[in-house]
């Protein structure tokens, strides 16, 4: 049985690696605009949606296909960003946390009307490649495109907030609006760009998931639960933080659930979750107010 | 002497009940430090906000008179566009950007006229008036002492090649020679850059020495103006906000009944 363990911990790491994608997607707009976007999860099944679309119905090639989706990306956050957000700009943060909620809603109607409620796959060997075998662990191919595709964003993630001026003012203004507004930094805009790579992460998520297992409106919208102990684990305004937490709640839920029960698997992150609460409010990553004395 | 900006009748109310501003006048020329003097909650942050546009983020509200910044009206426009005008607040209580460094705080005031060249140049400018914050360019700022972060504060400021600087007690909860210091680099700013600075102070001594000309500010009125060197030597400003006595020796508050004493201005 433990003889499993290695192949456990590295199919955890990779899918993970996918929540690590939702959970940072949710603590970049915490930190730019203290909103917690609930509606996170459709969104990142409407980023699936659109890349089965243009793979299924349209038959584009898959870059042409992902590319397409991610432009729907930009244009969906644009548009969250400008047509629920902004206009509660001024409005006490649980009625636009509210107005995340309800947003999920219209969009799990939405899809439901254009996708209808019945599962979608993707065909198999969309994305190039096969198994790997490395000793006795084997990796499926779609799982180490996800791990591949989480890294590079990532990357192209830190290298956007510590090398451009636009992931500059983001930075400034998580920490302080009223001030980034007297620098001459249009948080709006800033609010917009925010919105739109979260959608973008979402999307990415989307179509792995999607990819690796199926797409219904039902249950795909779910899988943000899972990156929710993932951001609180990681203490809601750090994205190492929840980069770190995305990998372990994969982790756990594949050891737990291979080498105990599948079911136990499930819940097994909420339970850390609850640990991690009891000993580190703030989470293993919060960050720790300056307090110059 | 041009006029740069002019504050006109501005009535502000928070919430759309709480006036705060009951008709406010004043102008700024060219190239001058002007000084707005006044106790707690008389207005002049408010006064501040309402020409930068800040008042809007808090619930506040300019719903009579206006502000005109170089012949055009800005009291509608939002905070960033006319900071990128050349209207630059610093808010009170050296507020930091506490996890970034300095440098890149100084770089958050940036706005992009001029690209990389003229930012190296501004950032070089900056630690000529400012020594103390060259060695401490990559240092997360929130670890910065309180004079070192008013240093920082000011220099943000000057990123964005303002013509017109709005701020807001510099002095607060620093030690008295850095508030010499700070005192002396405004003036500098103000003589070297030609820019202009609207100063709110609590420290009424050293904002005079500094200003050409100075509001006194009462209740959300101005309830009196006049060249800095005159209001020097004026009766009330020297006892209420000077703290001395007619004569000009320190006043002894044993001696004086001094809340009996009325202000001539509130008749």
């Amino acid at each position: 049985m433990l003889s499993l363990l290695p192949q456990f911990v590295v199919t955890g790491l990779l899918i993970g690696s996918v929540y690590a994608l939702i959970a940072v997607s949710i603590v970049l707009v915490f930190k730019a605009t203290r909103i917690f976007n609930f509606a996170v999860g459709e969104l990142l099944a409407l980023g699936g949606y659109f890349c089965f679309s243009f793979v299924v119905w349209w038959h584009f090639p898959l870059w042409l296909a992902l590319l397409g989706a991610l432009m729907m990306a930009v244009v969906t956050g644009f548009l969250v960003e400008r047509l629920v957000l902004r206009p509660l700009l001024s409005q006490s943060l649980l009625t636009i946390i509210m107005a995340t909620l309800a947003l999920g809603v219209l969009l799990r109607g939405l899809m439901l009307m254009i996708w209808t409620g019945y599962d979608v796959a993707f065909p198999k060997n969309l994305l190039p490649g096969r198994t790997v075998l490395v000793g006795d662990v084997a990796m499926s191919h779609e799982l180490l495109w996800a791990g591949a595709i989480a890294v590079t964003s990532f990357a192209a993630l830190a290298f956007f907030f510590m090398k451009t001026n636009t992931g500059l003012r983001m930075r400034a203004v998580s920490e302080d609006h009223e001030l980034s507004m007297a620098c001459g930094v249009n948080i709006t805009v800033v609010f917009a760009v925010t919105w739109v790579l979260a959608v973008i992460l979402g999307t990415l998520a989307g179509f792995l998931m999607g990819y690796r297992l199926s797409l219904a409106p039902s249950y795909t919208p779910l899988l943000a639960l899972k990156a929710f102990p993932a951001v609180i684990f990681g203490g809601l305004e750090s994205i190492t933080g929840a980069l770190v937490g995305g990998l372990v709640v994969g982790l756990i839920e594949a050891v737990v659930g291979g080498l105990i029960d599948p079911n136990l698997g499930e819940i097994s992150a909420y339970v850390l979750l609850l640990i991690v609460l009891f000993i580190r409010p703030e989470g293993l990553f919060g960050l720790k107010r300056i307090e110059r004395i | 002497m041009i006029t740069i900006l002019a504050v006109n009748q501005v009535e502000v109310f928070y919430h759309k009940v709480i006036q705060v501003l009951k008709g406010v006048t004043l102008k700024v020329n060219d190239g001058q430090v002007v000084a707005l003097l006044g106790a707690n909650g008389a207005g002049k942050t408010t006064t501040l906000k309402a020409i930068s546009g800040l008042l809007r983020a808090e619930a506040g509200e300019v719903t009579e008179g206006n502000v005109v910044f170089r012949d055009r009206r800005i009291d509608r426009d939002l905070p960033h566009a006319i900071a990128r005008q050349g209207i630059i607040q610093v808010l009170e209580g050296r507020r930091v950007f506490q996890h970034l460094t300095v440098e890149e705080n100084m770089r958050v005031g940036f706005l992009g006229l001029g690209g990389e060249e003229e930012a190296g140049r501004i950032l070089q400018m900056i630690y000529d008036f400012f020594p103390r914050l060259s060695p401490l360019k990559d240092r997360v700022s929130g670890f910065l002492s309180g004079g070192e972060q008013q240093m920082m504060v000011i220099g943000r400021a000057l990123m964005s090649n303002p013509k017109i600087m709005l701020l807001d007690e510099p002095s607060l909860g620093l030690a008295p020679l850095l508030i010499d210091k700070i005192f002396e680099i405004v003036h500098r700013i103000n003589q070297e850059q030609k820019t202009a600075i609207l100063l709110v102070e609590q420290n009424a001594l050293a904002a005079l020495e500094i200003a050409h000309y100075c509001y006194v500010m009462e209740d959300g009125r101005i309830v009196m103006d006049g060249l800095a060197e005159k209001l020097q030597h004026n009766e009330d400003i020297k006892e209420f906000y000077l703290g001395l006595n007619s004569v000009g020796t320190r006043k002894s508050y044993r001696e004086v009944k001094h809340y009996k004493r009325r202000k001539r201005w509130l008749s």
